[in-house]
């Protein structure tokens, strides 16, 4: 009897690897509070990017769990413990927000998970905190307002005032729009974030106004960037201070702010790294059956999740499937060998992508919906800040 | 010191201590007179939002659409009164606590299923949505001066109904002996529940006055129940003009704080500290207040006489 328990484990030990025949995918994101809305934008891509791939990874299923990180640092750890203790997964993604991000990354990387930021790049990991498992299919979060701050230098703008949240990722904004902006800083203002964030801005504005700055330099991500731009408004600063934003109006924004009615932000300016204008056939592709699956352009923050799934596929590809052999998925997601919605990029030392930056306008396209669209190109190959302070090992 | 800042500013605590004192004022007079914890007030304040922002895009007019809420969510306050919060007042106010507590991740859901997370972004009519020059330098927003006005019309209106009236007269024989005034012949707990309908009305108006501000969002309830519950324990429980006048003071405390704090802190610290400090301790502002006030007066700057 006893030997034929112990020959029947064996069995199963021997059969296990079968049913190992998929890639397990944790999803970490914000799928309750206000903030659902980059959450659930980010889902729907990843949904359509399963879709397109018809549900495999090579020869492996897709098995993709999503958790809610519930806008909170100490939830999304505890999401990320679950997904790498009880689910098991071998890649753990997601992350809109740096300070969820900066909690949970080291549940994933000591279990010796894969760990890839859809959108959160707080300098650390980027720097000092940098690992060989993780990657970003995002950019550092100092990059996108560094491009900005080169853009006011051209457009010959000589002080601004700037606004962001007190919380990770906005310093990061703040410390790189200042970082080339060559003019005179005459006032910033952080304000109270997270779940009871400060949305009514009229003493910063008021403050703004007096300061006499030629322009405001503001980041306002999810529901703040709408209530910030209609105060902005409200407030008559339009003739008298340019608004300059990154991660503010955006494909979450947009459809709100034309719903209302709101044509201020039309031919404002912002910066980046996509814009569901790009001309290449994979973002054609994801641009196109979005919005005809959910009715509005993706965000950012879609394109970025549905990036992250095919850099998986490509390196889940590349190793034939066998994802026991850290050491070559690693090598062939440093590759970034796979069609990114962007355009191609590759991977600095740091695993940051190194990229373009461009400016960006909000218009209207054909068919009157508000969007973004690429007019130049403000760095290219850009290697983040951080990368000097990396020492992989 | 710039003194046209100095006015803006407190032009501006004024607005949010209104708009604070409409939230304030539904939660002291149920809490003070039903003596009932009502953590839900703070989602009611965001369904109110909501329902208005709906019927704005419907009616084309935010106006209107404020008039037609101000009913709808009276009428769902006096539903929930009915269906939740009767049953609760005879037992303690940590069952309260419970109980609406679980009404807010009722109410949260449901508008999560009804309206998505979205949340939504007002329209204003073209003549509230601009500037007016007070004088010389001066130009505030249209919509902040309308809050105003209304918050100012709302508190004088309280006061008359509180003071004047055989309604009023009731409220307040209610909140010193429910018990004699049942005996009495007059019907409480339709009283009650009038009383918690109006506490709805005032947090839904507030929820329908910012949203064109701030956008009506799921996370709006919470953000102003805890300030809400500071004001009327700063103010004193069940006094309507404690309520008033703490609002006013919180209001502006914050306001005041968040605009020159930091430059306070400069003075003695190097700027990058002050930078970091002050929106810290500005957050933190209003809670220090609530501290100083709970040490030396327990009972709040104005408590009520009675009781």
């Amino acid at each position: 009897m006893k030997r034929l328990i112990t020959a029947a484990l064996a069995a199963t030990m021997l059969t296990a690897p079968s049913f190992a025949a998929e890639v397990k995918i944790g999803f970490v994101t914000t799928l309750t509070t206000g903030a659902a809305v980059i959450g659930n934008d980010m889902q729907k891509a990843v949904d359509l990017a399963i879709e397109h791939m018809g549900g495999k990874m090579g020869d492996l299923d897709v098995n993709l769990i999503y958790a809610d990180d519930g806008f909170k640092p100490e939830t999304g750890k505890q999401a990320t413990d679950k997904l790498v203790k009880q689910d098991n997964v071998d890649f753990v993604t997601g992350f809109i927000w740096s300070h969820v991000l900066l909690a949970s990354r080291k549940s994933a990387l000591d279990a010796g998970k894969f760990l890839i930021s859809t959108n959160a790049g707080p300098s650390p990991v980027a720097g000092k905190l940098c690992h060989k498992n993780f990657f970003s299919t995002s950019w550092q979060n100092d990059q996108t307002p560094m491009a900005m701050g080169e853009v006011l230098n051209q457009k010959g703008v000589k002080s601004l005032y700037i606004m962001a949240p007190n919380y990770a990722a906005g310093k990061n904004m703040v410390a790189g729009v200042e970082r080339t902006f060559k003019g005179e800083i005459l006032g910033r203002d952080l304000t109270k974030w997270g779940a009871d964030a400060q949305l009514d801005f009229s003493a910063e504005l008021a403050k703004a106004k007096a300061s006499g700055a030629e322009g405001i330099f503001v980041f306002y991500p999810g529901k703040a960037g709408g209530a910030f731009i209609k105060q902005y408004q409200q407030a008559g600063l339009r003739d008298i201070m340019p608004l300059y934003t990154v991660f503010t109006v955006d494909g979450l924004s947009l459809p709100k702010l034309q719903a209302a009615n709101f044509e201020a932000v039309l031919g404002s300016e912002t910066t980046g790294h996509w814009a569901p204008s790009m001309d290449n056939p994979q973002n054609k592709r994801f641009v196109a059956d979005f919005k005809a699956k959910h009715g509005t352009y993706p965000s950012n923050y879609a394109a970025q999740s549905y990036d992250a799934m095919f850099l998986i596929k490509s390196a889940v590809e590349a190793v034939g499937g066998d994802l026991s052999d850290m050491d070559a998925v690693r090598a062939a997601l440093h590759a970034a060998n796979y069609d990114s919605v962007r355009g191609a990029y590759t991977y600095g030392a740091n695993n940051m992508p190194v990229q373009n930056f461009y400016l960006l306008e909000i218009v209207k396209d054909a068919d009157g919906i508000w969007t973004k669209k690429v007019t130049a190109t403000v760095f290219e190959n850009h290697v983040d800040t951080y990368a000097a302070d990396c020492s992989m090992n | 010191m710039d003194y046209t800042l100095l006015f803006i500013q407190t032009l501006n605590g004024v607005q949010l201590g209104l708009l604070l004192f409409l939230v304030a004022s539904g939660l002291t007079l149920v809490f003070g007179i039903l003596d009932f914890v009502n953590l839900a007030h703070g989602s009611i304040y965001m369904v109110g939002a909501f329902i208005c922002a709906s019927l704005t895009f419907i009616t084309g007019n935010f106006l209107i659409a404020v008039l037609i809420s101000l009913p709808i969510i009276g009428l769902v306050g006096y539903l929930i009164e009915r269906l939740v919060a009767r049953t609760l007042y005879s037992r303690n106010h940590l069952d309260h606590v419970l109980g609406t507590f679980g009404l807010i991740l009722v109410l949260d859901t449901s508008v999560h299923l009804i309206w998505g997370p979205a949340g939504f972004a007002v329209p204003l009519p073209e003549w509230l949505d601009g500037r007016v020059e007070l004088f010389e330098g001066v130009v505030v927003p249209t919509f902040r001066l309308l809050i105003i006005g209304v918050g100012l019309a709302v508190a004088a209106g309280l006061y008359w109904l509180v003071n004047f009236t055989k309604l009023g007269m009731l409220i307040r024989a209610g909140a010193s002996n429910r018990t004699m005034v049942s005996a009495l012949g007059i019907d409480i707990s339709t009283l009650f529940a009038l009383v918690f309908a109006l506490g709805a009305m005032l947090a839904g108006l507030a929820g329908m006055l910012i949203s064109p501000i701030t956008e009506a969002s799921i996370s709006m309830g919470g953000e102003i129940i805890i300030t809400a519950f500071v004001v009327i324990i700063v103010g004193g429980i069940g006094s309507m003009k404690g309520a008033f006048v703490a609002a006013i003071v919180i209001g502006l405390i914050d306001t005041l704080g968040r605009s020159f704090l930091d430059d306070l802190f400069k003075l003695f610290m190097s700027p990058q500290a002050a930078e970091t400090s002050a929106p810290a301790v500005s957050a933190m502002l209003i809670y220090i207040i609530m501290a100083v006030i709970l040490a030396f007066r327990p009972q709040g700057l104005f408590p009520p006489r009675v009781r």
